[in-house]
């Protein structure tokens, strides 16, 4: 079985967010991870590996340090790295990033394709979905749990308080919760393995079937009006009712007034 | 020369970062109250290759340069002590003895076992007599048809009743040198569960309270001929060696201690105010920091360049580096006892509760001025070589 795992690199938000003076993200200033749900993907998709012996492939777009991610997964057991870089993509929308990633996978073999459900960065979880469409596949978002079972994959997806149990046929492509596992940590000898790997490198170039038209900035729908930190609650409305009875006819009527019942 | 870590080295060391914060050090404070050895820790270390850093792949380990290993115990006693002394007995006296002087049978024998951490070592020098004085010893061994027959007894070992691989110097006649008759000293390797070999009483230390530290008993244990390690006689130049050894992952043990207790200092005195401020306001508080971080880096510097050099012996056995190893473990001992004792004291008195991580650092930190080798002994090490 051939899996490829779709990841991304994302400033670590544990050491606090910075924004640059025009409000957009200071990455530089920001220690980078591998995005949390795309983790949890690359770990279920080497649990497959450990079970029936599947060839894990990470593929992530990005700057070239992104390649840092793609080493951390060979550390953590995938078999080989693609890194899509190029200065022609960069800026680039979900939609941009998807034609991307679609015509980068269109160059390889594989059986499932798993990405995260959504990056810390952008929490748009478009990325994954949008994949399958341009590649024709079918989709199973939000998976807690994944089986396989000959050539179907059995997906529990989350639901708010339930989950379905999807089946489809492979090649197909899921996305992933972290709630889906724990992580492995990589190994010491993973590590220095995952330094000496050669880690494969394509451009616009390599890309297939794409129009230039749908790539970068220029090919991105989605512009940015304003980016900024979250804006403060106020301290809310006080009040102190007389009764009771009072306060209760009080929120039931905030309630009522806000369409929650 | 260049201070910089290679790309390996950082991702190495945020791996160690990432275990010991959440897996090592919520059972730091448990494990030292209950002085319990934290098999789980070990099991998940196992896992994840720890437990043979500096094993060659051939023999099932993760075929890493001794800086790594180093980082590792420095890492995992950053947060307790007790973990990173597992590693480092496991590893610097067990495992490497084997690899240095034991035959390719031994090699495949022990080392993937031990390198995965299926089983865990330990080393057996010391006596009630006998620390660093070998000659002292009086563990025997007599052979006898195809076996060894030892009788004595080893104390204060680490991993005592824990490990299940030990590797026991012991008397095996006497030789004449320079006109003295001395005692003849080799090496074996004993397995746990042999008839014969049992343990004493566990020892209650001050600090690195989840260490297993036992008394170990021989009488009349049989064990295999071809389990003598190195060549008959050559017990003092193995103990002597692998204690080289040992000292830089004391070392790095000592200087994750005071690394640690650092960082939580310069957190609490951040956070504790006293007169209005926060007490890192004053100067004195300052300056005892800048003293303390500054020892710590002198301390890392040294540690980190006797792994280098004996990174370099592996290469090419001709180098020495005992003088090394006693200076990184001589120092960083000195610092990490100073380093938690300030800690403690900029702690004020919850510095001095059991709550608070810096009183367990200051308890951890004084083995590291005792074990393999006093600091009065790494200075006879060091003066030896200056004076000879």
């Amino acid at each position: 079985m051939k899996i490829v795992v779709c990841i991304k690199q994302v400033p670590d938000t544990k050491g606090g967010v910075k924004f640059n003076p025009d409000g957009t993200l200071d990455r530089g200033a920001m220690l980078a991870i591998m995005n949390p749900d795309d983790k949890a993907g690359l770990e279920a998709a080497l649990r497959l590996k450990d079970q029936f012996g599947a060839e894990v492939t990470v593929l992530t777009m990005g700057l070239p340090k992104a390649a840092d991610v793609l080493r951390e997964a060979i550390a953590m057991g995938a078999d080989k790295g693609i890194l899509v870089t190029d200065r022609v993509l960069g800026g680039a929308d979900t939609w941009a990033t998807s034609t991307t990633i679609a015509g980068a996978l269109r160059n390889l073999d594989y059986d499932l394709i798993i990405t995260g459900r959504q990056a810390i960065d952008g929490d748009t979880a478009q990325v994954g979905p949008q994949i399958a469409e341009h590649l024709g596949i079918p989709v199973i978002s939000y998976a807690q749990n994944i089986k396989i079972e000959g050539d179907k994959v059995i997906v529990q997806r989350q639901y708010d308080d339930r989950y379905h149990v999807l089946e489809a046929k492979m090649p197909c492509l899921i996305t992933a919760l972290s709630e889906l596992n724990e992580p492995r940590y990589m190994t010491p000898g993973g590590i220095f393995d995952a330094c000496a790997a050669e880690i494969t490198t394509w451009g616009r170039a390599d890309l297939k079937d794409v129009d230039d038209s749908n790539l970068g900035l220029s090919g991105s729908p989605t512009k940015i009006a304003k980016a900024s930190d979250k804006v403060r609650k106020g301290a809310g409305e006080k009040v102190v009712p007389d009764s009771a009875e009072d306060a209760v006819a009080y929120i039931v009527g905030k309630f009522k007034e806000k369409h929650i019942i | 020369m260049d201070f910089t870590l290679s790309k390996e080295h950082e991702m190495a060391r945020q791996l160690f970062r990432d275990f010991a914060e959440n897996e090592v050090k919520p059972l730091a404070q448990e494990v030292d109250e209950e002085e319990r050895f934290p098999r789980e820790t070990v099991e998940k270390m196992a896992k994840y290759g720890f437990m043979g850093i500096p094993v060659p792949r051939e023999y099932g380990g993760q075929g890493c340069d001794i800086l790594t290993y180093v980082m590792c115990v420095e890492e995992l006693s950053k947060v307790c002590g007790t973990t990173g002394v597992i590693v480092s007995a496991h590893t610097s006296l067990c495992i490497d003895p084997i690899l240095t002087y034991g035959t390719e049978e031994q090699k495949q024998k022990y080392l993937p076992d031990l390198a995965s951490g299926r089983k865990v070592g330990a080393f057996g020098l010391t006596e009630p007599g006998a620390g660093t004085d070998a000659q002292g010893q009086q563990t025997k061994a007599v052979l006898d048809g195809d076996e060894w027959i030892l009788n004595g007894s080893k104390c204060f070992i680490t991993n005592g009743k824990e490990a299940d691989v030990y590797i026991v110097i012991a008397v095996t006649g006497t030789i004449e040198k320079n006109g003295r008759k001395m005692k003849e000293i080799s090496s074996f390797i004993v397995e746990k569960g042999t008839p014969g070999f049992t343990f004493g009483t566990k020892e209650k230390k001050m600090g690195i309270r989840g260490s297993s530290t036992y008394e170990l008993i021989f009488t009349d244990c049989r064990i295999p001929k071809e389990n003598i390690l190195g060549k008959q006689g050559q017990g003092f130049k193995i103990a002597m060696h692998t204690l080289d050894g040992g000292r830089i992952g004391i070392a790095a043990q000592a200087l994750g201690i005071a690394e640690g207790a650092l960082e939580r200092t310069i957190a609490y005195t951040k956070e504790r105010k006293q007169f209005g401020k926060s007490i890192s306001g004053f100067q004195n508080t300052q300056f005892q920091l800048a003293d303390m971080a500054t020892k710590v880096e002198a301390a890392k510097m040294m540690v980190y360049k006797a792994a280098l050099k004996k990174d370099e012996y592996r290469s090419n056995p001709k180098i020495s580096y005992s003088v090394e190893a006693a200076m990184a473990k001589l120092y960083a001992a000195e610092v990490a006892m100073e380093v938690t004792t300030k800690a403690v004291q900029l702690h004020g008195g919850y510095g001095y509760i059991r709550e608070y991580d810096v009183e367990r650092m200051m308890r951890d930190a004084k083995i590291t001025e005792i074990y393999e080798g006093t600091s009065e002994v790494q200075r006879m090490v060091i003066s030896g070589a200056l004076l000879k």
